[in-house]
């Protein structure tokens, strides 16, 4: 077991070791697999960014009650107490007239008419955001049910919305799945080549480690953790290009979000993702060297 | 320690380096394989370093049928053997020292343990001071000193050498049939294959004369 760990560590460093002799082409190669992770993992980033911003904004599958503009307070404690019992019934948040002309007038563009308005012309609401999002027809039976309700002046339920919202997401999710398996495959043809190259210029002493005794195991271990190496830096290299691309994008994308009253940014990675982002390209700098090292291997023969 | 029943090596194209050999080499043997070049010589040392397998018949290295060996079995073999190949094959991208202890990367012994052995093999064959030159700074006698030392590192049963006095004048090959002898003495079994009859004729051991592929006389 020492012995294993030993010839580990001594791989281990002399991949370490192989990495610092070649600084330029291990930067440029670091860079290549850099540029091509930073592609889905800016994509997911941007994705997760909206994710997170559409929860905010409960843009999530809900329904909108708004109550008679001469319903008093009390009916309405009386609709917020009808959708405390609904068990389908995640959130009721109520919403005031005041509250929504207040909201109204925050945005831009809108300030001006909304100053303009002799009258709050507003009802009071509930904004109803449900357990689990239901099919069409239960949804409208339940609004259909809280339409039913004196206080209430109208029902605005929005499932094909959400529908089309998780459809698209599906859909970018997708994309981007796909993306990054195409620059996946990409990276191990990287790794591939690098290590093929690795491998001739070491010919001479492959050879001869096999006329001595050395196992392909032994042989394959640097050049694994030569892969792996690469791969875990063009995953640093990744996180570094999306950190930096992020940064610079948001001031940008702050002004625009500004103009419509939100404070959206993008969002860097979760610390989860962005070890997964490095832990994977570490993964298909291993892979695309063991492939290699397999291939290659077999071509070297004592004579 | 090493037997050849029946063996003979067909290479593809038709070639047949060995035909029919048989002979038997005990443990602690010095032997020398001698013929003309092409003789099949290096064949025979191949066949027992498991580099090429027999077309026919049976060679068994210290009990084991080479030529039925899988192949992941092969390396555990060779750490049995010392090698010395026509041609050195030294690595010339690092030190004599790291050259020697090559064999030794493999191995169970800690990097202590693994330096000391490499010293006393440098200081065996004579090489001690040159430790941390490059073995292309070396005369051909030292060059074939130091695969020596690289080849006698892992203490092996069995020492081959194909042609090992190749190229080097009469003192330097001298030296190097001393330390075979050396190596001998301590119970290592040697064969060497050449084609230098004077080195034989003044070593006095036992000769194995190929030709064209068998055994003569």
């Amino acid at each position: 077991m020492r012995a294993w760990l030993r010839h580990h560590r001594r791989a281990a460093a002399g991949a370490l070791a192989r990495l610092a002799a070649q600084k330029t082409a291990a930067a440029l190669n670091a860079l290549v697999i850099g540029i091509a992770l930073a592609l889905p993992a800016g994509a997911y980033a941007l994705l997760e960014s909206l994710r997170a911003t559409a929860t905010d904004a409960s843009f999530e599958p809900q329904l909108t009650v708004f109550l008679r503009p001469e319903a008093p307070r009390t009916e309405a404690e009386m609709v917020r107490a009808r959708l405390a019992r609904e068990p389908r019934v995640r959130e009721a948040r109520f919403v005031s007239r005041e509250q929504a002309l207040r909201e109204l007038q925050a945005l831009e563009g809108v300030a001006e008419i909304a100053a303009a308005l002799e009258k709050n012309p507003l009802p009071d609401a509930f904004v109803v955001r449900l357990r689990e999002a239901p099919r069409q027809e239960a949804m409208e039976a339940l609004a259909a049910e809280l339409r039913a309700l004196p206080a209430v002046a109208h029902v605005q339920a929005d499932p094909l919305w959400a529908r089309r919202l998780a459809a698209l997401a599906g859909i970018a999710r997708l994309a981007i799945a796909l993306l990054a398996a195409l620059l996946a495959f990409g990276l191990v043809a990287i790794t591939f080549n690098t290590i093929r190259l690795q491998i001739l210029t070491q010919r001479a002493e492959i050879e001869v480690s096999k006329l001595i005794g050395a196992t392909d195991a032994f042989i394959r271990r640097p050049f694994l953790y030569l892969g792996a190496l690469q791969g875990l830096c063009g995953g640093a290299v990744a996180l570094a290009i999306l950190w930096a691309s992020l940064a610079a994008l948001n001031s940008e994308v702050a002004v625009l979000a500004a103009t419509y009253g939100s404070n959206f940014r993008l969002r860097f990675l979760e610390p989860g993702d962005a070890l997964a982002v490095a832990a994977f390209s570490a993964f298909l700098g291993w892979l695309g060297a063991y492939l290699s090292v397999s291939r290659h291997l077999r071509d070297i023969q004592p004579e | 320690m090493i037997s050849f029943s029946g063996v003979s090596k067909r290479y593809p194209g038709g070639h047949e380096a060995l035909a029919n050999v048989t002979f038997s080499i005990e443990a602690g043997e010095f032997v020398f394989v001698a013929g003309h070049t092409g003789a099949g010589k290096t064949t025979l040392l191949k066949l027992i370093a498991a580099i090429e397998r027999p077309s026919a018949g049976a060679v068994i290295v210290a009990g084991q049928n080479v030529g039925a060996l899988k192949p992941a079995a092969v390396p555990y073999l060779r750490r049995n053997l010392g090698l010395v190949f026509q041609g050195q094959k030294l690595l010339y991208d690092r030190s004599v020292f790291d050259n020697v202890m090559l064999p030794l990367a493999f191995g169970e012994l800690t990097e202590r343990e693994a330096a000391r052995r490499v010293r006393a093999a440098l200081e065996k064959v004579g090489l001690a001071a040159r430790e941390r030159a490059n073995p292309i700074q070396l005369s051909g006698g030292e060059q074939q000193r130091l695969a020596i030392a690289r080849a006698v590192v892992n203490r092996p049963a069995l020492l081959l050498a194909d042609e090992p006095t190749a190229n080097l004048d009469a003192a330097a090959a001298g030296a190097v049939l001393e330390l075979f002898t050396a190596f001998n003495q301590v119970g290592v079994t040697v064969l060497v294959a050449t084609h230098d009859e004077a080195l034989i004729a003044r070593s006095g051991r036992r000769v194995l004369r190929l030709s064209n592929g068998s055994l003569a006389g």
